[in-house]
């Protein structure tokens, strides 16, 4: 029998929503407020979701202080206090929009999973605002 | 195929009552959510809208449009009212989280690429509807 479990991860980061194929005064109608040249910040939340079946030895899903290890790694020292679009390579050309945040996030974790495998990333902007991505 | 998710709340009276049956029935089913004049909650209602990444906007949904209908459709209708008062269209309808959630999706269903509703009476009492496709 298959159980979620699902690990909760905090970080901060600033990003700037502008695609330079837009002329600035497009860039601003579309992103609005996201759009300010010197960018903006926000506490993320992350719900990182797997899935698998319960191993009958131990009683879990998969070991909590390996995935813990895991999202350190790919989360927390990828985004955790930086400039998403300065410091992380992906979002060089890629806005880091939430749905773009997401699947990247499910992109560097797919595979990496022993015994279970990735369900759900849940990205909150702010308590409000969120997107989730379940893969293709 | 991304989920984009939107929260907000409202505050709105309402009383579990069911019409068909006698006094003591409802208050022996709804216990004091069958208070005669009734009670509220701050309600959150979350909806999840599903869509494509747009390579050119990173976006996968349009979030005004999704501000402005639940504005519309539920802030501005249910805000600081009383469900069960206040709307002759719903008069005999159980005010339960159940029939919320499906009154709520029919509200905005036909304004966004609606994929799950949920409605939280409390921090404690919560209810999704995925709509009848599911």
């Amino acid at each position: 029998m298959s159980v979620v479990l699902t690990r909760k991860v905090h970080f901060c980061a600033s990003h700037r929503y502008h695609n330079p194929e837009f002329s600035d005064e497009e860039n601003r109608r579309i992103f609005g407020k996201c759009n300010h040249p010197n960018g903006h910040g926000h506490n993320y939340l992350c719900e990182v979701s797997v899935i698998g079946d319960v191993d009958p030895a131990t009683g879990m899903v998969i070991d909590l202080k390996k995935l813990s290890v895991l999202l350190d790694a790919v989360i927390m020292e990828r985004y955790d206090h930086k400039n998403l679009n300065l410091d992380v390579p992906e979002f060089a050309k890629t806005i880091p929009t939430s749905e773009n945040i997401a699947i990247d996030i499910w992109r560097h974790l797919e595979g990496r999973l022993e015994g279970c495998r990735l369900h759900r990333i849940r990205l909150y902007e702010d308590p409000t605002l969120f997107v989730e991505y379940l893969g293709e | 195929m991304i989920y984009f998710g939107r929260r907000v709340s409202f505050s709105m009276g309402h009383r579990l009552h069911n019409h068909a049956l006698s006094d003591a029935e409802n208050r022996a089913i709804y216990g004091k959510c069958n208070n005669p004049n009734g009670h509220g909650h701050q309600y959150t209602l979350e909806v999840l809208v599903a869509g494509e990444v747009d390579p050119k906007t990173g976006f996968s949904a349009n979030l005004p449009l999704m501000d402005e209908i639940l504005r519309r459709e539920i802030v501005e209708r249910f805000d600081h009212y009383d469900f069960n008062a206040d709307f002759p269209e719903y008069a005999g309808v159980i005010s339960s989280g159940e029939n919320l959630a499906r009154i709520f999706w029919d509200l905005i269903a036909p304004h966004l690429p609606l994929a799950r509703l949920r409605v939280e009476e409390t921090e404690k009492n919560a209810f999704e509807y995925f709509g009848e496709n599911r």
